[in-house]
């Protein structure tokens, strides 16, 4: 099992969330992040000073899931976060031991 | 007092309590998150303890004997010999002006953010307002500064210079904030701080007419008039300057109006409000950006609102006051013929009102700072006063 999290522009939320439900995917977590990559932070100008905002907001995304289904997964975030300019996000996986459902206690591929 | 008179004074004294509210919030979407409260409740303290003073012995000090050159008696204490009996003219202006001393000790509160003991806050209120706000009511309002021959309708000098220049003095005893500064956390609070204070602004400067009258109506839209002009004035010298039009330049140009036509209100017509509210927006767009030209930390821009735009407006008379128009036993200005002589007074009331505030503010601060102290910790400024001061969060995450 693996773990996909994935960094969007948060405009961009919905239009991943609808790729994924259409792909079969059956849970998401979601979480209003900040920070920056490459596209650095952008500045604001208040009554003449200018203030550096370093850390923009974004949206993270996680997905558990199989590991077979993985790379279509991370296909769909990519396709449907994507804008073509700087700070479109990230996505990364990771191994998941093991996942266990709170209501039943199943546990592994079941519990996704 | 005719009824008509008595209904507009009492509905402008309730439009001028909700100024401090709209203050509250103007100042409090301005800070930081985790001192949002406690700027709220440096303006509603003065809500709290300023009408209790005020009728002790506030409003005694202040007005009576209205000739008094420098200083009031006790002849009003607790509103002795003030009473309903007649037509309740007396009682109604006691509590419009009791509005006027709630809302200018809490101006200052912009000015002090982020570091100061709410303690001494507590203590400085009371104390400024007996030491600094009744004396130069009292001159500006039937006193020494009155005899001469300068004017303020709704408080100019009396109410926004004094509370700016005390603003000035207060931040210098205080020092500056240990962390940068940052920009306002709720725009939308902001917004709707400068509505409620440009709604509530129509009893502060239309009500000082104290009568529903002609001079009312034109107080009414000076006020109207001279807000808009600012607020677009400072809109286009920032979006020409920082490339932006902001929300907060718009409500800042806004509040810069109001605080200039103030003392004019009721002496000037025709063009004049949009001159002044003009010259306020652009005047106060350059000023808030002194306080890092001279180093003082100014945090919400008292001084450079307020303290200028309070002078912008009061210079501006000796120029533009028309008592023909009004039928008033005022000076001309400038341009109705009056020569130099109002502008002189106008400059003397102000200068008399700034040395006594300034000097007698950083006083009070000194000895504040002396006895009880007037910061916070290091760790309470770090980690927010709301929670320091108050023991409460404005913004509980997940709830």
């Amino acid at each position: 099992m693996k773990l996909i999290t994935a960094i969007v522009k948060p405009y961009k939320l919905d239009d991943v969330k609808e790729a994924l439900k259409a792909a079969g995917v059956v849970g998401i977590t979601v979480t209003e992040v900040r920070g920056f990559g490459r596209q650095g932070g952008h500045t604001e100008t208040y009554r003449g000073a200018e203030y550096k905002i370093d850390f923009l907001p974004k949206v993270k995304l996680e997905i558990l899931a199989d590991a077979p289904d993985v790379d279509r997964i991370v296909d769909v975030i990519a396709a449907a976060a994507n804008t073509g300019k700087i700070g479109d996000g990230k996505i990364w996986i990771t191994d998941v031991e093991t996942v266990i459902r709170v209501r039943t206690g199943e546990t592994g591929a079941s519990a996704i | 007092m005719e009824s008509g008179d008595l209904a507009w004074v009492l509905v402008s004294a309730a439009l001028v309590l909700f100024m401090t509210p709209g203050l509250a919030l103007f100042y409090g979407g301005m800070d930081r998150g985790r001192n949002v409260l406690n700027m709220l409740m440096m303006n509603f303290y003065c809500l709290l303890i300023v009408p209790v003073l005020w009728v002790i012995a506030g409003f005694s000090l202040a007005q009576t004997p209205f000739d008094n050159g420098f200083i009031g008696n006790f002849d009003s204490f607790f509103l002795k010999d003030i009473t309903t009996a007649g037509d309740g003219g007396a009682l109604a202006t006691v509590a419009f002006l009791g509005m006027f001393a709630v809302i200018t000790p809490a101006l200052i509160s912009g000015a002090v953010a982020d570091r100061m003991k709410f303690s001494a806050w507590a203590l400085f209120v009371p104390i400024w307002l007996f030491l600094v706000f009744v004396p130069v009511f009292k001159w500006v309002y039937g006193g020494w500064l009155f005899d001469r021959g300068s004017i303020d309708f709704a408080g100019g000098t009396a109410i926004h210079v004094n509370a700016g220049i005390a603003a000035l003095a207060a931040v210098m005893v205080l020092g500056a904030r240990k962390s940068d500064p940052s920009p306002p956390h709720s725009l939308p609070l902001v917004m709707i701080g400068t509505g409620i204070l440009w709604f509530g602004w129509f009893g502060f400067n239309a009500g000082s007419a104290l009568a529903a009258n002609g001079q009312a109506a034109q107080a009414f839209m000076n006020t109207f008039l001279a807000a808009a002009a600012a607020g677009l004035a400072w809109l286009l010298v920032e979006w020409k300057r920082d490339g932006h039009p902001t929300t907060l330049g718009a409500a800042s140009g806004v509040v810069a109006g109001l605080v200039a036509i103030t003392p004019a209100a009721g002496y000037v017509s025709g063009p004049a409000p949009i001159v002044i509210g003009l010259v306020a927006g652009v005047v106060c767009c350059y000023a808030v950006r002194l306080k890092r030209k001279f180093g003082y930390d100014d945090a919400l821009d008292v001084v450079g609102v307020h303290f200028v735009g309070g002078l912008v407006g009061s210079l501006l008379i000796g120029f533009f006051a028309n008592p023909s128009f009004f039928d008033g036993e005022f000076d001309e200005g400038i341009f109705y013929g009056g020569g130099g002589k109002l502008l002189l007074e106008q400059v003397i009331a102000n200068v008399a009102a700034i040395v006594w505030s300034f000097v007698i503010t950083y006083l009070i601060m000194i000895v504040l700072k002396k006895t009880i102290g007037v910061r916070v910790s290091a760790e309470a400024e770090s980690n927010g006063l709301d929670l320091s001061e108050h023991g409460e969060t404005a913004y509980h995450s997940g709830s």
